[in-house]
C-alpha cells in the first residue's frame, strides 16, 4: 500500500510542471503561435525562482518571481514572431538558446546545495485521514494550483466570449482582424501568458520538485511538453490525462532503479523520451483527428493589411 | 541586401555584449578584444579557429538543405553523436587496427549512423505524419543516454582507472595533424568537399531546386507533382549524413577516444549557424567561422578573465535573435501609419 501512495503521489508531482507549461502553450497555440521555446522559458523561470529562495525571499514571491521571468523571456518571442513577423520556429528555438544560457549564468553562484522545498499542506482531520489524506490532502499547493489552472483555463477557452475570441484568432486572423479584434494585441497576451505558465513549471522544478539548481536541469520536460499540446489534440482534459501518464512514466522509471531491475538505468532514464516519440506517433497517424482541433493559422505570421 | 542582415546582427550583439561586459566590471573594449581578436593572435588559434569551424559548417551544411525544404531536424546532436559512436566502435574493434582502410571504414560508419539515426524521424514524419522537431529532438536525449551506457558500461576502458571512457582509438584510426603542434587535420577537407557538394545541391541542380519549392510554396511544389515525402526523406537524411561525418570526424581527430561528453553544443550551434548563413553554402562558411570564434572566446574569456562559460550560449541566442529581428527591416519597408479613426470604436464593438 505504500508503494501504491508513493507510486499515486509521485505520479501526481511528477506530473505538475508539466501541467503548467502545456497548458500554457496550449493557450498561445490556440492563439495560431507555436513559441518551441518553453525550454528556455522554464529554465529562465527555475533560475529566478530558485535564486528569489536564497536571496531570502518567502516561497510564494519566489514562484511568483519565476512566472514573471517566464514572461519577460516570452516578450522576446513575442517582438520576434508578433511585431517582427519571423519565423516562429527559428524564434522559438532562439528562445530556447538563449534561455539556456542566461539561466546557466545567472545559476553561476547559485551552489549545489538543496534549499528546503516548498511544503505539503497541512488541512485540518482531511490531511490526517487514513489513505485518504496522504493520496489527496498532503501535496504542496503548486498541485493544486495546476489543476485550478486547468478548470480556469477549461473554462476560458470554452465557455468565455473572451476564449471564444481567442480560438477565433487561432482559426482565422485575417477575419477577426476584418471584424475588428484586435489579433497582435491579443497574441502578445496569450504570449506572455504562456510565458508565465512556464515560468511557474520552471519554478515548480527548482523549487518543489527537485530542490536544487543544475544547469539544464529541465532536461527536455519543455519539449515534453509541446509533445503533450499535440498528443492531447489541442484539448485541455487530454492535456492533464496526457501529463499524468508522463509523470507515471518517470515514477516507474525511478522506482525501477530504486528496486534494482536488471536494466542499464539508461535504458529506464530514456523511456520518457522513448514514450513521447511512440505517443506522438500514435497520435499523429490518424489525421483526421489531429485536424479537428487544430489551429488552423498555427505558426503562420500575421500582418494587419492596410 | 540579403548580406546586411548578418552584418547588422553581429554588430548589434557586439554591443549588447559590450554592455554585458561592462556590465560584470569588465572593461568593453580589452574584452571583446580579448573575446574576438586574441584567440586568432597566435597560429594555434588560427588551427583551433578552423578545427572548431569545420563541424558546425558541415552540419549547417546538411541541415539547411532540409530547412530550404521546411523540414525541420533539431537534432543533429544526437546524430552527431550517435556517428561519433558509430566511427569510435569500428576504430576500437575493427580486427585489424593498423588497416589503412580503418579511416574509411568509419567514415561510412559514422555517416551511416547519422543517416539511420535520421531516418527515424524521415519515416515517421513522412509515412506517419509525426512532427519530426519532436521526434529529432527526443531522439537526442536518447542517443547522449546511449552514449553515456557505452563509456559507463560495454565500452569503459578497464585500462582507465574506472573513468568513463573508452580506450584510445588506435593511430590508424585517426587524422594525422598537418603539424603535430596543431591539433587542425585534415578531416577539413571533408567540409570543403561538403560546402562545394552542398552548393551544387542547391543552386545548380534539379533536385534542389524543387527542395526549396516545397519548403517556399508547398501547394506550388505540390501542384507540380514535387512529392513531399522525398523533400522530408532528403532534406533528414542530408542533415544527419552530414551530423554523422562531423561526429567521426570530432572522434577521429581532437577527441581520440569517447567519454559522456563529447559536444560542446556543436549539433544546436549548426542551426544558428544555417540561419546566420541564409541556408546558402557560402553565407554558411562564413556563420561557421563566426560561430566557431564565440565558441574560442567564450573559452579564452573563461580561462583568462574568468567570465562565464555559459556567455557563449548567450551571445548565441542573441545573435540569433539580432539576426530575425534585422531581417524585418529589410525584408519589409517600414511605414508610419497613422490608425483610421473609426478603428477605435471597430475594437470596442
Amino acid at each position: 500500500m505504500d508503494l501504491f501512495i508513493a507510486i499515486f503521489t509521485g505520479t501526481v508531482i511528477a506530473a505538475t510542471p508539466l501541467i503548467f507549461a502545456a497548458l500554457g502553450e496550449l493557450v498561445v497555440e490556440k492563439s495560431g503561435v507555436l513559441n518551441l521555446g518553453i525550454e528556455g522559458m522554464m529554465l529562465m523561470g527555475a533560475a529566478l525562482a530558485f535564486w528569489a529562495v536564497t536571496a531570502g525571499y518567502p516561497m510564494p514571491v519566489a514562484i511568483l518571481a519565476g512566472a514573471l521571468a517566464g514572461a519577460a523571456a516570452s516578450l522576446l518571442f513575442g517582438v520576434l514572431a508578433l511585431t517582427f513577423l519571423t519565423n516562429q520556429y527559428a524564434a522559438g528555438l532562439a528562445l530556447a538558446i538563449f534561455g539556456s544560457g542566461v539561466s546557466a549564468f545567472l545559476g553561476r553562484g547559485f551552489g549545489s546545495e538543496p534549499i528546503e522545498a516548498l511544503h505539503g499542506i497541512n488541512v485540518p482531520v482531511l490531511s490526517d485521514l487514513p489513505l485518504i489524506g496522504p493520496l489527496l490532502f498532503r501535496f504542496d499547493p503548486m498541485v493544486y494550483l495546476a489543476l485550478v489552472m486547468f478548470a480556469a483555463i477549461s473554462w476560458f477557452l470554452y465557455r468565455t466570449k473572451a476564449g471564444l475570441i481567442l480560438r477565433t484568432i487561432g482559426e482565422s486572423p485575417q477575419t477577426s482582424h476584418a471584424i475588428g479584434y484586435p489579433v497582435i494585441r491579443i497574441r502578445y497576451m496569450a504570449v506572455l501568458f504562456g510565458g508565465a505558465m512556464a515560468g511557474l513549471a520552471g519554478a515548480y522544478l527548482s523549487v518543489a520538485y527537485t530542490p536544487l539548481w543544475v544547469e539544464n536541469m529541465t532536461a527536455g520536460k519543455g519539449w515534453i511538453a509541446l509533445a503533450l499540446v499535440v498528443f492531447a489534440t489541442w484539448r485541455p482534459l487530454r492535456i492533464l490525462l496526457g501529463a499524468w501518464l508522463f509523470g507515471g512514466m518517470t515514477i516507474l522509471q525511478l522506482q525501477g532503479q530504486a528496486l534494482g531491475l536488471e536494466v542499464p538505468s539508461e535504458l529506464l532514464s530514456a523511456l520518457p523520451y522513448l514514450a513521447t516519440i511512440i505517443v506522438l506517433v500514435l497520435i499523429s497517424r490518424n489525421r483526421q483527428m489531429l485536424a479537428l482541433h487544430f489551429p488552423a493559422s498555427l505558426a503562420k505570421p500575421f500582418r494587419p493589411a492596410g | 541586401m540579403r548580406v546586411a542582415a548578418p552584418v547588422l546582427a553581429s554588430v548589434l550583439t557586439l554591443v549588447v555584449g559590450s554592455i554585458l561586459f561592462a556590465s560584470l566590471g569588465h572593461d568593453p573594449l580589452p574584452t571583446l578584444y580579448a573575446f574576438f581578436v586574441e584567440p586568432l593572435n597566435s597560429l594555434n588559434g588560427l588551427s583551433e579557429w578552423l578545427l572548431k569551424a569545420s563541424p558546425l559548417i558541415l552540419i549547417a551544411c546538411g541541415l539547411a538543405i532540409g530547412f530550404r525544404a521546411n523540414v525541420w531536424n533539431i537534432g543533429a546532436e544526437g546524430q552527431f553523436t550517435m556517428g561519433a559512436i558509430a566511427a569510435s566502435g569500428v576504430g576500437l574493434f575493427w580486427p585489424n587496427p593498423d588497416s589503412v582502410l580503418l579511416l574509411p571504414l568509419m567514415f561510412v560508419a559514422g555517416m551511416g549512423a547519422g543517416m539511420a539515426w535520421a531516418a527515424i524521424p524521415a519515416f515517421l514524419r513522412a509515412r506517419m505524419n509525426t512532427n519530426e522537431i519532436l521526434v529529432t529532438l527526443m531522439m537526442t536525449y536518447i542517443a547522449t543516454l546511449f552514449l553515456s551506457y557505452l563509456v559507463h558500461g560495454p565500452w569503459r576502458d578497464p585500462a582507465g582507472f574506472n573513468y568513463p571512457q573508452t580506450a584510445l582509438l588506435p593511430t590508424a584510426a585517426l587524422f594525422e595533424s598537418f603539424d603535430p603542434a596543431y591539433r587542425l587535420n585534415p578531416s577539413i577537407f571533408i567540409t570543403v568537399v561538403a560546402v562545394l557538394v552542398m552548393w551544387l545541391f542547391t543552386d545548380r541542380s534539379f533536385l534542389g531546386y524543387k527542395m526549396s519549392v516545397s519548403g517556399a510554396a508547398p501547394l506550388a511544389a505540390r501542384y507540380a507533382g514535387f512529392r513531399e515525402s522525398a523533400a522530408v526523406w532528403i532534406g533528414l537524411l542530408a542533415g544527419g549524413a552530414a551530423a554523422g561525418i562531423a561526429g567521426m570526424a570530432e572522434a577521429a581527430g581532437p577527441l581520440g577516444q569517447l567519454s559522456p561528453q563529447i559536444s560542446p553544443g556543436y549539433g544546436f550551434a549548426a542551426i544558428i549557424v544555417a540561419f546566420i548563413g541564409r541556408l546558402n553554402a557560402f553565407g554558411i562558411v562564413l556563420g561557421g567561422l563566426l560561430m566557431s570564434l564565440l565558441f574560442l572566446g567564450g573559452e579564452g574569456v573563461q580561462m583568462t578573465l574568468g567570465l562565464p562559460s555559459a556567455l557563449t550560449r548567450i551571445f548565441q541566442g542573441i545573435l540569433l535573435f539580432f539576426l530575425l529581428a534585422a531581417d524585418f527591416f529589410i525584408f519589409y519597408r517600414v511605414r508610419r501609419v497613422r490608425p483610421a479613426r473609426d478603428t477605435h470604436a471597430l475594437e470596442t464593438a
